[in-house]
């Protein structure tokens, strides 16, 4: 289906068409000197000529010489906060005359609208998709989320110094997995229709046809995303040779400058970790079982029967990267990474996976 | 345990804010009072039962003569000794007196220093006596400490969280102010139990809860080097509340003798 063009004063109409069909819209917004996802009224709230510097363990957010709306890449949150909540209730008991009496939670969770989803987070969502709801049992928190929600999608004109997208063959340009896709321009968008759903708000919106211009300008913007992108991860035989150097000399020392910290894998959009914990009161009468996001990172989280089995950080620093980067394939059928780089931002100390990678294989070929 | 286990609470060097957790309880503490028999608690109470007891608290670190004599009187009369807080896990800010010259201090504090008796130290109560079990946090955390006793009675293991601040940092949805605005945060070495508060108020992470597990403090100090702190901020980072705790002093120690070289 051809592309129409929205002019930038109608993006004020895409979300009050969105908030009329019971969306709660979740987009960008300056928080915390830093671009997060949170719900938005207005466009006012976007982070309109605010652009994000990233490189490893450094984030900070500058003016842009324009007025973009999405002229920054990919920030702290992703949208796995909203699909896959940081904490969530399974279940509640009661201690009745008759027994205990359980209860599945009856909150019925929001429609979500997601403003602003990046190539490279469509593809994490896609993940995600395939280990909560594809496998032999559904995660109903995520399925009641997920299968309600609209996702609008932004192509990147621009990609951060952590970004990596191509390598993982993820990004720039989305592709599917999308209800609406935008490229933004100086003045306006074109928008791609990815679903029934996304025709049906196409509708309700002022569109027209895009000018010749208007096309050759969005290709041109979204080739400058992909010239930006300088991070390589070589993945050919990615897995053999992550799986068979496991005592390379290497991850002894990532172990050495590794913290443990679990803030690689909390920003990950595709980890997806969590335990779960009955919380009695004190007579033990009301227990609510619930499920917080974990990490292999956590030493907790590696303990089994009273003992740690992976009782040291370059264990558990390997654990993680052999997990996403080799056994996901096993598991899962494709890699874990999409090459977003938020590990690479976030890691307190610049911890980089994609030099770690590089220096094992090195020794490799 | 049959009878109501005998609950007693002992303070030493400290602020007394440990044990005011326990009185912030409230109604939880009715049900506690329920389920124990409180004989000594000189904050809440003028009961003082002599011993032996099932369980000890005991709050704040050894500083004098006298405590280091008198924690072997309650040790030998606890069944479970349990530490509360920083004080009396890690010697507590009072520990700072280990860096400095004690003799000095006394000095300029006291008009006839020759009537105190203190020790050149505060150490923590391990050091003098074993401890089966450390409570964490300045101050503790109140849910922590009513899990800890509840466990106990229930005969149970309590559930106190081992992992980082950075991770319920991030469960909060904080965004990391060391990445976002370059601001030193204790939270990828410190144990949690506080739910990462410094952080969400734009406060790094003063390390209340002490060393998480397997930390490796000299990686952080590195890199915030690196970014340009002076040596002499991160000494202060790690000179806190729990600056005494074997982790935290040994990296500031290094950091020190590493300046001074
Ligand atoms: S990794 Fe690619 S798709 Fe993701 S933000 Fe960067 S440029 Fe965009
Ligand atoms: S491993 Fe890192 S780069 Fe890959 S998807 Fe996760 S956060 Fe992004
Ligand atoms: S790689 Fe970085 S972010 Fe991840 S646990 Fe280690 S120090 Fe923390
Ligand atoms: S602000 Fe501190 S506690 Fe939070 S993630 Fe960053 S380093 Fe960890």
């Amino acid at each position: 289906m051809p592309p129409w063009f929205l002019e930038k004063a109608c993006l004020q109409d895409l979300l009050e068409r969105l908030r009329d069909r019971g969306y709660a819209v979740i987009g960008p917004t300056i928080s915390q000197e830093a671009i997060c996802y949170d719900e938005i009224h207005t466009i006012d709230e976007l982070p309109r000529g605010w652009t994000d510097v990233q490189q490893a363990g450094r984030y900070r957010l500058q003016r842009r010489a324009d007025e973009s709306l999405f002229g920054y890449v990919v920030g702290p949150h992703s949208w796995k906060r909203y699909l896959f909540p940081p904490q969530a209730t399974l279940m509640t008991a009661d201690r009745t005359d008759g027994g205990w009496s359980m209860q599945a939670p009856v909150e019925v969770p929001p429609r979500y609208a997601f403003l602003g989803v990046r190539a490279c987070e469509l593809a994490a969502i896609r993940i995600q998709d395939k280990v909560f709801l594809e496998g032999p049992y559904v995660d109903l928190v995520y399925q009641a989320r997920r299968e309600r929600c609209f996702v609008v999608a932004v192509n990147c004109t621009q990609a951060a110094s952590t970004c990596f997208c191509t390598s993982m063959n993820t990004g720039p340009r989305c592709q599917a997995g999308f209800d609406l896709a935008l490229t933004e321009l100086p003045t306006g968008f074109l928008v791609e229709c990815g679903s029934d759903a996304g025709s049906e708000l196409l509708a309700s919106l002022p569109v027209r046809e895009p000018s010749a211009e208007e096309l050759t300008a969005a290709e041109s913007a979204r080739e400058q995303a992909v010239h930006q992108i300088q991070r390589l991860m070589d993945t050919t035989n990615i897995r053999e040779d992550l799986l068979t150097n496991l005592n390379h000399p290497r991850w002894q020392e990532a172990g050495e400058r590794c913290l443990s910290c679990t803030n690689c894998t909390m920003v990950c959009p595709t980890c997806f970790c969590s335990s779960v914990n009955e919380v009695a009161d004190l007579g033990a009468d009301h227990v609510r079982r619930e499920r917080v996001w974990d990490s292999c990172f956590n030493l907790d989280f590696s303990t089994m029967n009273g003992t740690p089995v992976r009782n040291n950080v370059a264990s558990r620093y390997r654990q993680w990267l052999t997990h996403k980067l080799a056994s996901w394939h096993d598991q899962f059928g494709s890699s874990g990474c999409v090459g977003c780089g938020r590990c690479i931002t976030w890691c307190p100390v610049g911890i980089d996976l994609t030099e770690e990678v590089a220096a094992i294989r090195g020794d490799v070929r | 345990m049959t009878a109501k286990p005998r609950l007693a609470v002992f303070k030493f060097a400290s602020c007394d804010g440990c044990q005011l957790s326990l009185l912030d309880c409230e109604d939880e503490l009715l049900a506690v009072a329920g389920a124990v028999e409180i004989v000594h608690f000189a904050e809440a109470t003028s009961r003082m039962e002599p011993g032996p007891y099932d369980i000890v608290l005991v709050e704040g670190s050894i500083t004098t003569p006298d405590d280091a004599a008198r924690i072997q009187d309650v040790r030998a009369n606890a069944r479970f000794l349990m530490t509360i807080g920083a004080c009396a896990t890690a010697g507590g800010i009072q520990s700072l007196r280990n860096w400095a010259d004690h003799q000095e201090f006394l000095q300029a504090v006291y008009a006839r220093p020759e009537y105190i008796s203190s020790l050149a130290t505060s150490t923590a109560i391990a050091d003098h006596v074993p401890v089966d079990f450390e409570l964490r946090g300045c101050p503790i955390s109140r849910q922590q400490l009513l899990e800890v006793l509840v466990a106990l009675i229930d005969g149970r293991k309590p559930q106190t969280p081992g992992h980082g601040v950075c991770l319920d940092c991030k469960r909060r949805g904080s965004v990391c102010i060391t990445v976002a605005r370059g601001v030193p945060c204790m939270g990828p070495l410190t144990q949690s139990g506080c739910g990462a508060i410094c952080p969400a108020f734009d406060r790094g992470c003063y390390g209340c809860f002490g060393p998480a597990p397997q930390v490796q403090p000299r990686s952080l100090t590195g890199h915030l080097l690196e970014q340009g702190a002076p040596p002499r901020q991160l000494v202060q980072l790690l000179r806190n509340f729990n600056g005494f705790a074997p982790e935290f002093r040994g990296e500031s120690e290094r950091l020190i003798s590493q300046q001074e070289t």
